[in-house]
């Protein structure tokens, strides 16, 4: 009954947050608003018993994702561009394919229903099996890490992609800054951010501790690799926000994020070509050890600390360059206000 | 009568609930009722950190079991350095971009009567 609840509360305000959403004009509010959508989910995850799914949404989509949107934001504009077109024929699609997809509900079977085609093709055999076959306390990484790797390896290299894409299309090459405006810039922000720097001063060495702690507890709670991961690197854009980017890329050297975000996919992929020289099939991790269950440990180990190692440094480069480019746009402002000046 | 330890703790415990759920109320009561920008982050820093901590407190003296009391213990002192700040972050961003508190009944009537905008909700009571 409380669970139901829950569920209806949870529900109408994801409904009311989305409405609000598309109303909205103004791309600030829409993107806390998106952040607060995020929560939400993570909060209906967590009802729904899916803890390491809700980690995720919660480190990413309340997270990250807001963050981005108003790095993206600043280089944008504030308000939406007024709607030219008339929307009543997307509305109309809107809701032609969702009476659809309603429609094609009705046929599936109840939620969680004990017939139904998903619990009765492999989901038993890793419930039932998994303990002896991985030895992996939480079935959501056995699965995730071991039986379904392969799948895992290719969400990373999508993870990867999208770094590379992002650096393909902001990146551009900067001349090393001068170390005295450096300081001058970080000074004058000192005064400004004061409290907020002690606070996260202090908040950022736990940040990371937890990062590592959700990193390496994956196999018996809730978390691994990818929450690590986007933990780990928002304490760097905590750290990038409140100190200021040129005083942050001298902390995390941009080639060496790069060189790790690499390094990671590539340690994912060695593990595979290790235990097909093992005599396995790619990612079979019981060959890599004499003890299957030691083999499945260790290559669990191996594949979570890849993918934390890329998903950090992609969320790193992201936002270095993301929030680079306004930066350079702000200077080429700057500079042409000045020549301006001059010319008057 | 007497009292047994495990009953002071259950009603101290029930207490601190009682009175953590009446500040999450109170601040939202606040957010909608109190004028402009500052006064109403203060009711929601003020009660949201002190409701948070009464909460925590009380489910601590729910649990017996020590390592959730010592994880909600962290979650209260990471609340009690968060909360104040993120406060202190919002109000610092208003006041660097202009927005000035509004100080007495008169000086609103005032400022409608010299600018005949009203951008806020603050109606004269």
């Amino acid at each position: 009954m409380i669970g139901l609840l829950i569920d209806i509360t949870l529900l109408t305000l994801l409904v009311g947050v989305a409405i609000a959403i598309a109303r909205m004009k103004d791309l600030f509010a829409v993107a806390m608003l998106a952040g607060i959508y995020g929560l939400l989910t993570a909060s209906f995850f967590v009802a729904m018993d899916a803890v390491d799914v809700a980690f995720t949404e919660a480190a990413v989509g309340a997270g990250i994702s807001t963050l981005l949107m108003f790095v993206v934001i600043t280089m944008t504009g504030r308000s939406e561009d007024p709607v030219r077109h008339k929307p009543l024929l997307a509305l109309l699609v809107v809701t032609i394919t969702g009476s659809l997809l309603i429609f094609g509900t009705l046929d599936m079977p109840y939620f969680g229903a004990p017939d139904a085609p998903i619990h009765t093709h492999v989901a038993p055999r890793y419930i039932n099996d998994s303990m002896q076959e991985v030895g992996v306390i939480n079935l959501v990484t056995a699965v995730l890490a071991s039986y379904r790797a392969f799948d895992t390896f290719g969400e990373v290299v999508v993870v990867f992609t999208a770094g590379i894409g992002v650096l393909a299309l902001l990146s551009v090459a900067r001349r090393r800054e001068d170390d005295a405006v450096i300081e001058l810039v970080n000074d004058s922000m000192h005064e400004q951010h004061l409290i907020l720097r002690i606070v996260t001063k202090m908040l950022i060495p736990f940040i990371l501790l937890f990062a590592l702690y959700v990193q390496f507890h994956g196999d018996f709670g809730p978390g691994g690799g990818f929450q690590a991961g986007v933990i780990f690197a928002s304490a760097i854009f905590l750290y990038a926000l409140l100190f200021g980017l040129s005083t942050a890329r001298r902390v995390i050297n941009q080639s060496i994020i790069r060189l790790v975000a690499a390094v990671g996919i590539l340690l994912y992929g060695c593990v595979g070509v290790v235990s097909m020289l093992n005599g396995g099939s790619f990612l079979d991790y019981n060959v890599l050890s004499s003890d299957p269950i030691a083999g499945q440990h260790l290559g669990i180990l191996l594949i979570e600390w890849g993918v934390g190692c890329t998903v950090a440094s992609v969320m790193v480069i992201i936002f270095f360059n993301f929030a680079g480019r306004q930066e350079d746009n702000q200077k080429a402002q700057n500079e042409e206000d000045i020549d301006a000046n001059r010319a008057l | 009568m007497t009292l047994d330890i495990n009953t002071i703790v259950e009603i101290l415990s029930g207490f601190c609930l009682l009175i953590g759920s009446f500040l999450c109320i109170s601040g939202g009561v606040g957010i909608l009722r109190f004028p402009d920008f500052y006064t109403r982050m203060h009711a929601v820093g003020v009660t949201d950190t002190l409701a948070a901590g009464m909460i925590l407190v009380g489910l601590m003296l729910q649990n017996p079991d020590a390592l959730v009391v010592i994880k909600l213990l962290m979650i209260l002192v990471m609340t009690l350095f968060i909360n104040p700040t993120a406060s202190h972050a919002l109000a610092k961003a208003a006041f660097h971009n202009g927005l000035m508190p509004v100080l007495d009944d008169t000086e609103i009537l005032n400022s409608k009567e010299r600018n005949k905008t009203t951008d806020n909700d603050l109606e004269p009571k």
